[in-house]
């Protein structure tokens, strides 16, 4: 084995022609174009698993056996595409929302109340923090039946699944906002003999906002989560679009099955993205949170 | 979190009329055991500019907090002549959301002024640290010294008669450091309000003050009281002449000596 010569490696001289390109690559391109290069590995992403899943359903499965997982052509032909079948689904994707939304709405204000109300005291924070984790850490599922014995199988019960799986991000973010309002603005209140009214309105939650923000952004998706799990488990009243996932399934109606889910998850995309960009236009100006996409 | 009620156990006898905040025999003695503060007897004059130097930890930012009713002395007592104060901590601490205008209008707005004099007291102060322009900026788009100059504006709407000052200007570069003095100074000299600074600069301390505390650490102590005999106001060449050197030497001396 012969090593090569080391050979000297030039050293940036006077004749070396100084570095002039602009550093960042992305710099000086036209809008468009970096628009486009952000969209190519999603959009690479996409196909693949659209190839992924058409592969599976046509060389993996057996003709009898694709109802399984049929081909993403078909469920947007006999599914997406087909009014008679996407209209019952997005009438039950209303009624969904209008769920989560009324459960959203609840879980930010007993969230942001408990948030609150834990930071007033150490012993309030002491009664009430292990019932939050309690909450938090039991499996929606477990309570469920419970719910319904409680509340009835229709709309109530709906609504409080989605309550129950959204108050926990609030309810730890808010506090946790309270908790961290810097020390010298807490000062400067207490030296301008601020009423608590006010060092609560105007120093401690505009300066938890950034946190709230984000407890509030966990919670719309998980209420979402929340809304589809009431439908499926509290059938009275109007059918819900998690209601028609379980219709689907058992008539083995995998196309409508799969559509459903598409929906579903479209949906839990746009309220997420929707909060991201709701957050940017409150806070975005002054906290660094609202930056972050 | 309290006011510290300033007025508990005060040696009465010494808020005359001509004194503005008066240190009684103050003892600071923290929970674990370590005495920052060990016997300091003080008076601050009305309309008189006290600064005080030290090193670090040997509790010059603990009296002056003592004396805005944030701590509160173990022993002895610190009294204000007046209710009417305003404080200047290390840091500008200003509200991020707010603009320049809505953070000078704080003091005042907590204070539940009315509106329109608490906009135009707030424009006036403003105008007086020379942020005219900038009104309507956040805190984050200004520069460490502009910050500091809103701290300063916010303080003055509500006139203060005492302006308490914690290391102000420590955080800024040499130049605005020197404004600031500048600016300071000049705000002194028109408002005529009674100062206590607290500064790790000795310059700084003999170009604003009329008077300069230097204070021992460990336990804190008062090593020595020195008076500027300077007139007002000064001009920042006052720094070129010899008897400023001088005094500089004089309190750099007496602080070295302190620590030794």
């Amino acid at each position: 084995m012969t090593e090569a010569p080391v050979l000297p490696r030039p050293i940036v001289s006077a004749r070396t022609p100084a570095v002039t390109e602009p550093s960042g690559p992305s710099a000086r391109r036209p809008r468009t174009v970096r628009v486009a290069a952000g969209l190519l590995f999603p959009v690479l992403s996409l196909a693949g698993a659209l190839v992924l899943w058409s592969a599976v359903s046509w060389f993996v499965l057996s003709p009898e056996r694709q109802f399984l997982l049929p081909p993403p052509n078909r469920v947007l032909t006999q599914s997406l595409l087909d009014w008679k079948h996407l209209s019952p689904m997005l009438e039950a994707l209303a009624v969904t929302a209008r769920v989560a939304l009324v459960g959203f709405v609840v879980a930010v204000l007993v969230g942001v109340g408990t948030g609150v109300l834990m930071s007033r005291a150490k012993w309030i924070e002491r009664i009430v923090y292990p019932y939050a984790v309690v909450l938090q850490v039991i499996p929606i599922l477990a309570i469920v039946p419970l719910i319904g014995l409680w509340f009835g199988y229709g709309m109530t019960a709906r609504t409080l699944v989605c309550v129950l799986i959204a108050a926990f991000p609030i309810i730890t973010n808010t506090h946790f906002g309270l908790q961290s309002v810097d020390r010298g603005l807490h000062e400067l209140f207490t030296l301008g003999r601020a009423s608590r009214w006010d060092r609560l309105v105007k120093l401690e939650l505009r300066a938890a906002l950034p946190a709230v923000l984000t407890g509030i952004r966990t919670a719309s998706g998980l209420v979402v989560v929340g809304a589809i799990i009431g439908d499926m488990f509290f059938a009275k009243g109007e059918p819900g679009i998690g209601t028609l996932l379980d219709v689907f399934r058992s008539r083995l109606q995998s196309e409508d099955l799969i559509a459903a889910i598409v929906i579903a998850s479209l949906f839990g995309v746009a309220v997420f993205s929707a909060f991201g960009i709701l957050s940017r236009l409150l806070v975005g100006s002054w906290h660094a949170s609202g930056h972050k996409s | 979190m309290r006011l510290a009620d300033t007025t508990q156990d005060v040696d009465a006898r010494r808020l005359t009329h001509d004194v503005a905040i008066a240190f009684s025999t103050v003892v600071k003695r923290f929970d674990t055991g370590t005495v920052a503060l060990d016997g300091i007897d003080l008076d601050v004059h009305r309309g008189d500019f006290v600064a005080v130097v030290g090193p670090s930890g040997c509790g010059k930012s603990t009296l002056l907090r003592m004396a805005a009713g944030l701590e509160r002395p173990t022993d002895g007592s610190v009294a204000l002549a007046t209710d009417s104060v305003g404080f200047i901590f290390q840091e500008p601490t200003l509200l991020p959301w707010r603009t320049v205008r809505a953070n000078v209008e704080l003091s005042a707005e907590l204070g539940r002024g009315d509106a329109a004099v608490r906009r135009a007291r707030a424009a006036e102060a403003i105008a007086a640290v020379g942020l005219d322009g900038f009104a309507d900026q956040l805190p984050r788009s200004l520069s460490g010294g502009m910050k500091m100059r809103v701290s300063l504006a916010r303080a003055l709407t509500l006139a203060p008669e005492v302006m308490l000052l914690d290391e102000p200007f420590g955080a800024l570069d040499e130049l605005t450091r020197l404004d600031m003095q500048v600016e300071l100074h000049s705000l002194y000299s028109r408002k005529g309000f009674t100062s206590m600074f607290i500064t790790h600069s000795v310059s700084e301390a003999v170009y604003l003050a009329n008077r300069v505390v230097v204070m021992t650490a460990r336990p804190g102590r008062i090593a020595s009281v020195i008076d500027i005999d300077f007139p007002h106001p000064r001009s920042p060449e006052l720094r070129f002449d010899p008897k400023y050197t001088e005094y500089v030497a004089q309190i750099s001396n007496s602080l070295h000596g302190s620590t030794r």
